[in-house]
């Protein structure tokens, strides 16, 4: 096992071999969910904060469950109800919660840089749920998980992400974590949301939707993120679908094996068409089941210490 | 290796394996009722040759599991967090007798956290213990029903088993200064 981080911020920072080390953890855990009794005592007594500064159902509901299958203890802690309102900063909320002794603050926050601020003044494990438009280290995971699952590898597939990219934390961890694990990652999307300088993080940009589908193996989707954006990046929705969304004439002309993947919320007939959604090559509910996994398996791996493992 | 000694050979770890084997089938009279649970890493093959030489006894297949204790551990936040090996029980533990096997039996912990590791798949009838090196310094009350070879060690060894199931060349146990 390679895994030494007290943290998880980010995907950039992490190895090919760490990132590996949570896919191999997660399958474990995976099984443990299909089993008559889904709880292991693996963080008993550990008390887990959901700090969620900015409004989530699936990740805030993944991480609770992750932590109560692990035996953990979870509060959940949303801007609406809180001190926030009150003019308390971040750094205050977070060490009144530390010194309730919380052992874990997993934050989503919109501004980047949130939880690498909070590993620097907090001694709990920090673990990032979503900072601003800069990454989203666990739906990274789970994207590359339910990949690997499918697909049996990483290496040497075509990727393509498709959509909003910009304004994506989604596809800066998908890219840091595909390309660490030798895919080929193509992003594609209007030229105002799919800027070139995204080539500097080793992947291909194209505004050919036809010429991005048409190789790939796996067809990652991105809603359009409509709270980031101002409203002149595109002219409207109706052409951005027109132009970009993943209709069933571009589907046809997909590779027959190609994997649909959506991290959630989708808009049916934007971005993705309806049946597609639904179609058999898509796996965008088995994203959600791997990414309780996975998240079991990032709080059981950043819960360890640093000595090596005594066996026997 | 400085200072490695073989303390089983493949012989020595065959004619272990059967007289165990032997022990096993001496102690449960319901054959049928008596399934083996490995523990990776090294019991789970262990398990597997132990389950052949009995249905070589016994006339019928014997059910064996793979167990993986690492999320059942008490060390958890201590140390880098174990290799999670999958688990694999094909088989309803209620009202059976299991046998977990290991390699080594050195402080307990591990069969602790199998033993709760095995409840959360059901309540076996008994539950025995069978390894095939028992080293000492024992830090819980447990006790194993059958054992290859007791080994006398000092805290600073270390003893490895080789399989050939695992790539090695031959099978061994070794025992090293740290």
């Amino acid at each position: 096992m390679s895994w030494t981080k007290k943290h998880l911020l980010d995907i950039e920072s992490l190895t090919a071999e760490e990132i590996t080390t949570v896919l191999d953890t997660a399958r474990s855990f995976k099984a443990v969910g299909e089993r008559a009794i889904k709880k292991v005592p693996a963080l008993r007594g550990k008390t887990v904060v959901n700090l969620f500064v900015e409004p989530s159902t699936r990740t805030r509901i993944s991480f609770e469950l992750a932590a109560q299958r692990l035996s953990a203890d979870i509060v959940n802690f949303s801007a609406e109800a809180s001190s926030f309102k009150k003019g308390e900063t971040l750094k205050d909320t977070a060490l009144n919660l530390q010194a309730l002794n919380a052992d874990f603050i997993i934050i989503r926050h919109s501004a980047s840089g949130a939880p690498h601020f909070l590993s620097r003044v907090l001694n709990a494990h920090v673990i990032n749920a979503g900072d601003g438009a800069h990454e989203h280290p666990t739906q990274a995971l789970l994207d590359a998980f339910t990949i690997r699952e499918r697909k049996g590898k990483i290496a040497g597939l075509n990727v393509t992400i498709l959509g909003d990219i910009l304004y994506s934390r989604v596809a800066r961890s998908d890219i840091w974590a595909l390309t660490k694990l030798g895919a080929k990652v193509t992003l594609c999307g209007p030229a105002t949301l799919v800027p070139k300088t995204f080539e500097k993080m080793g992947c291909r940009v194209t505004h050919d939707v036809d010429e991005a589908i048409r190789d790939a193996d796996v067809i990652n989707l991105l809603r359009i993120q409509h709270e980031r954006q101002r409203a002149t990046m595109f002219p409207s929705i109706g052409e951005y679908t027109q132009l970009f969304g993943l209709n069933k004439a571009r589907f046809a002309k997909t590779k027959p094996d190609a994997l649909i993947m959506h991290p959630g919320p989708i808009n049916r007939g934007v971005e993705i068409d309806s049946e597609i959604a639904d179609c058999g090559r898509s796996v965008i509910l088995e994203q959600v089941t791997n990414g309780l996994a996975v998240r079991m398996a990032v709080l059981f791996l950043v819960n360890g210490g640093k000595t090596p493992v005594e066996t026997a | 290796m400085p200072d490695a000694t073989v303390i089983l050979d493949a012989t020595a770890i065959q004619r272990a394996l059967t007289r165990i084997a032997h022990e096993i089938a001496e102690r449960n009279e319901r054959s049928a009722d008596v399934a083996l649970v490995g523990i990776p890493v090294g019991g789970d093959h262990l398990a597997a040759r132990l389950a052949k030489i009995l249905s070589g006894i016994w006339n019928h297949p014997v059910p064996v599991g793979i167990l993986d204790t690492s999320m059942h551990r008490d060390d958890l936040d201590q140390r880098i967090a174990p290799t999670v090996h999958p688990t694999e029980i094909p088989f309803d533990v209620n009202g059976k007798t299991i046998v977990l096997v290991d390699d080594v039996l050195f402080s307990g912990r591990t069969t602790r956290a199998a033993m709760d590791a095995l409840n959360d798949f059901g309540r076996p009838k008994k539950i025995q213990l069978a390894v095939l090196v028992d080293r000492g310094h024992r830090e819980l009350p447990i006790k194993a029903d059958f054992i290859g070879k007791n080994v006398p060690t000092a805290l600073d060894e270390k003893i490895s088993l080789l399989l050939t199931e695992s790539g090695a060349a031959a099978d061994q146990v070794i025992l090293k200064k740290k």
